[in-house]
């Protein structure tokens, strides 16, 4: 059953790597399905509500729900087992591991879940094909571009059809046209399994694949819906 | 735009009446905003009168829609002309959103204010446009993105603005 309201919410979220805090009362709220952009200068704290709100990162106070679940309290092991059903990721640089196949690397998430070799790989293919990046399946990360890595990548964070895609600068090292297919192909995959997407990004061009935006300065959300 | 040159750049391709070169127009460059009837009559007797277009055939009947234009060699030439001629890039140096900006400053004013509702206006027609662009074709595409670039210039200009506000403050209100 879905539960109603959001699929996410994170307030008063608080972090300190240091002597400077990265979060300071951060805060942030996802509709299932919605696209929302997180932007702002380099170092405001974009990465770490990211990774706050996805549950890599245990913030110093703050709450996280994800449905009915407290992600800050949750222990180590069933955050993980979260993180693996629930969420997909993508990063600047694909992170696939280089010695898979593209194939073998969008099977993976299925291959951890418990999926047989044979029904996994059926699946991955589907996703590569809909990534417009089955040509390359055979391939290992090395011998591929970059665009099509990061195709690659959308594939493998989506194949588990997540309810929360966590993508962090996933355009940041393409040119425009590419960064714009692969903006394109990702919106277009969330938009159709209904999945919602927590993009981080400081290209406008980008960000306007989005829903909403929200700007991040100094560690503080401030959600754009409200002014003006 | 050159409404004029267009014209005349459509004629190239062979004779047509002004109901057929408004809808042409249209198609190709009018998008938001098609021409009235009005402009392409008085734009294609300009150029008759100077030569660039003649009246190639002329329909039984009257009104200026029964006339079938032609482009003429001066026409040519012309359109040559103007493509070859680069376009006067915008200086872009009369700000408004600069004016607002110095203004709330000097009258003690959110300044930042200003440029997250200005942030919010473009990143809104920039959604727009890229909506229209994954929804259209080709031509919707180029179009729109020119626009985008524009507005995305306009964003990183806000962006440095809201990171240099200190620093404006104090050069505008020493
Ligand atoms: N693991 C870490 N250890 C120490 N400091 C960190 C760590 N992660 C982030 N920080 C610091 O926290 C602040 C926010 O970093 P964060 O990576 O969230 O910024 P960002 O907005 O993602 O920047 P960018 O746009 O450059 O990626 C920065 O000052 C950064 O140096
Ligand atoms: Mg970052």
């Amino acid at each position: 059953m879905t539960p109603a309201g959001p699929v996410l919410a994170a307030t008063g979220l608080h972090k300190t790597y240091g002597p400077t805090p990265a979060l300071a009362d951060a805060g942030l709220s996802v509709q299932p399905g919605e696209i929302v952009a997180v932007m702002g200068p380099s170092g405001s704290g974009k990465s770490t509500l990211l990774h706050c709100l996805a549950g890599i990162v245990r913030p110093d106070a703050g709450s996280v729900r994800y449905g009915p679940h407290e992600l800050t309290t949750m222990t180590d092991a069933r955050r993980s087992a979260l993180r693996r059903t629930d969420f997909g990721f993508v990063f600047q640089f694909g992170r696939l591991v280089p010695e898979l196949t593209c194939l073998e690397n969008v099977a993976l998430p299925l291959r951890l879940g418990g999926l047989r070799r044979r029904a996994a790989e059926d699946r991955a293919l589907e996703w590569l094909d809909r990534l417009e990046a089955a040509d390359v399946r055979g391939k290992r990360p090395g011998e591929i571009s970059g665009g099509q890595g990061q195709r690659v990548a959308v594939a493998r964070a989506l194949v588990t059809t997540p309810r929360v895609v966590f993508a962090d600068e996933p355009t940041g090292a393409l040119d425009s046209l590419n960064g714009e297919r692969v903006m394109g192909l990702l919106s277009r995959a969330a938009r159709d399994t209904r999945a919602a997407v927590v993009l981080v990004t400081h290209d406008a061009r980008v960000a306007a694949y989005s829903d909403r935006e929200v700007v991040v300065r100094d560690g503080r959300t401030r959600d754009l819906a409200g002014v003006a | 735009m050159s409404i004029g040159h267009a014209l005349l750049g459509l004629l190239e391709a062979g004779p047509r009446h002004g109901y057929d070169l408004k809808r042409a127009f249209d198609a190709r460059f009018g998008h938001d905003r098609p021409l009235h009837y009005g402009q392409v009559y008085s734009t294609m007797s300009r150029l008759l009168r100077n030569g660039l277009v003649e009246v190639d055939a002329v329909e039984p009947g009257d009104g200026p829609e029964r006339k079938r234009y032609a482009i003429t060699d001066a026409g040519v030439t012309d359109v040559e002309t103007w493509l070859a001629r680069p376009e006067k890039p915008e200086p872009y140096l009369q700000s408004t959103l600069y004016t607002k900006v110095v203004l709330s400053l000097l009258t003690g004013r959110d300044a930042t204010a200003v440029l997250d509702g200005q942030r919010a206006e473009h990143l809104r027609l920039m959604r727009e446009l890229t909506r229209r662009k994954v929804e259209g074709d080709l031509a919707d595409q180029l179009i729109c993105d020119h626009a985008l670039f524009h507005l995305e210039a306009d964003l990183r200009w806000l962006e440095l603005t809201a990171a240099r506000l200190q620093q404006l403050a104090t050069a505008v209100r020493p």
